[in-house]
């Protein structure tokens, strides 16, 4: 049991070791590169889209947001997720709060599972996150059900599976510019 | 005991952050339905906001501005058309003036108050946002254009909604599908009065308290009854497309379809306030109509 435990903390240690080096030295481009990534995933939530296409728009700022969360864990968290949550109760004209809350939820669970959705790859990360996703968007259904709103229908959910799909592409673009001009190994 | 470190390492400020988020957004959640007191956050969140805002809308913009581009052989078309349009309602318009001299005397006779004509201002809706529990849009004009809350947003056929928040440059307009949203209307066939209000869903409203017995027919117009101070009279609202008549229940199921829309244009028209409503019904009658600013503005 205790060298099990023992063992299990060892390489939960080598592979921190492992990835420490590489944050080191892109620390500096990479503020700005978070700041600049949630900006990005503002605007596309904000673009002004048909109906049809926006019933299955991904959440964006959801996704980068849990990304940053389970990479960057000790520079982006539940305060960041919330002033988000609040920028797009602005920007959809909700209840001030109803982002925010789900958004904190959100990012406190990929806080929670950071260390162990930070060692998977994107494909076997992304149903996870999918879950994470369906949790923040049933927070908002519930705070949206309980302001007094009829049911929308289970189209609802269409945002967390398009959230799941778009995933690997996301992940694999947010690593790409993480460490430019590394061969990288696990880029396959 | 070997999780124990870790546990004490990140659990309790963790939970402790949680627990403190979660509680700020519920007062949040509260604060913004009940009290309305959150103006001054509303403002300095929605003025950061404005560029992204902008910024968004640049691809829309630009898709205008090519099709307006490749549109140019339909111009003589739509030139032709609007000079016919333009010379049937200017035909009306004179119509409509000669109406008016008799509606002022008229109501002179009556000694009743006089209709005042509404300034109005054209804004471009600027955003539809997706989520389901309100329906709202954001129009491009806010307070730094002179809006206010409480006017009147119409397009070329109807009553669309009406302005519950201003930010500087943005407006958010409610339409009338949403569920918190009542319109005083009249039927235009018998003059029955009553309040249409929205059901939260896409396209439809809801006649709600009326009588099982009273006259009201499939197809009915409904437009402003004015009463409200609000709304100024005569505007359509709605049409009433499907009456239930249970006689197990005391009032008719009557669902309403829309005269307007969101998705017809990209334009719509912000009325300017009306007066304010009189305190009592004596007073209306005190109210003169103030300076008559004439502004004809043309839509479309």
């Amino acid at each position: 049991m205790r060298s099990k435990s023992s063992l299990r903390q060892g390489s939960e240690k080598k592979l921190a070791f492992a990835d420490h080096p590489k944050q080191e030295i892109l620390l500096p481009v990479k503020s700005s590169f978070i700041v600049l990534s949630l900006a990005a995933a503002l605007l596309l939530n904000l673009l002004p889209l048909p109906p049809v296409v926006l019933v299955a728009r991904p959440d964006f700022v959801a996704l980068v947001l849990l990304y940053w969360c389970i990479h960057q864990p000790q520079r982006i968290g539940m305060s960041v997720a919330f002033i988000l949550g609040l920028f797009m109760d602005i920007g959809d004209a909700s209840t001030l709060g109803e982002h925010a809350l789900a958004y904190s939820i959100m990012a406190f669970s990929a806080l929670v599972f950071h260390r162990r959705l930070h060692f998977f790859g994107p494909y076997t990360q992304a149903p996870q996150v999918g879950l994470i996703l369906l949790l923040g968007q049933s927070v908002m259904l519930l705070a949206g059900l309980l302001g007094g709103s009829h049911f929308p229908g289970w189209d609802f959910f269409l945002s967390s599976v398009t959230g799941i799909i778009l995933w690997p592409l996301l992940f694999s673009l947010l690593r790409m510019s993480q460490k430019p001009g590394r061969s990288d190994s696990d880029a396959l | 005991m070997e999780m124990a470190p870790q546990f004490f390492r990140q659990g309790p400020s963790l939970l402790a952050r949680l627990f403190f988020f979660v509680l700020l957004s519920l007062i949040l959640m509260a604060a913004d339905t009940h009290f309305r007191y959150l103006v001054e956050i509303r403002q300095v969140f929605a003025t950061a906001l404005y560029p992204l805002q902008k910024l968004a809308n640049v691809p829309t913009t630009i898709s205008d501005a090519i099709g307006t581009v490749f549109v140019t052989h339909h111009l003589a078309d739509e030139n032709a058309y609007l000079k016919q349009q333009y010379l049937a309602d200017q035909g009306q318009l004179q119509q409509l003036q000669a109406l008016r001299a008799e509606n002022e005397q008229l109501r002179k006779l009556l000694q009743a108050a006089q209709r005042v004509e509404n300034k109005a201002v054209i804004a471009e809706i600027l955003r539809v946002p997706g989520d389901p529990f309100n329906r709202k849009i954001m129009l491009d004009k806010g307070s730094q254009n002179g809006i206010q809350t409480g006017q009147v947003v119409v397009d070329d056929v109807g009553v669309v909604g009406q302005v519950t928040r201003n930010y500087p440059w943005v407006s958010e307009v409610t339409l009338i599908t949403d569920k918190d949203h009542s319109v005083p209307v009249q039927v235009v066939r018998n003059g029955l009065r009553s309040v249409v209000s929205g059901t939260g869903k896409d396209g439809l409203l809801e006649l709600r308290y009326v009588a099982v017995s009273t006259d009201i027919q499939e197809g009915d117009v409904l437009v402003t009854s004015g009463i409200d101070g609000v709304y100024p009279p005569g505007l359509p609202v709605a049409t009433v497309s499907k009456i239930e008549r249970s006689p197990a229940y005391v009032f008719a199921r009557i669902t309403c379809i829309p005269a307007a829309g969101v998705g017809h244009h990209r334009q719509l028209l912000i009325l300017s306030l009306m007066n304010p409503p009189a305190e009592t019904p004596a007073d209306a009658f005190e109210i003169k109509p103030e300076t008559r600013k004439r502004e004809k503005v043309g839509i479309r």
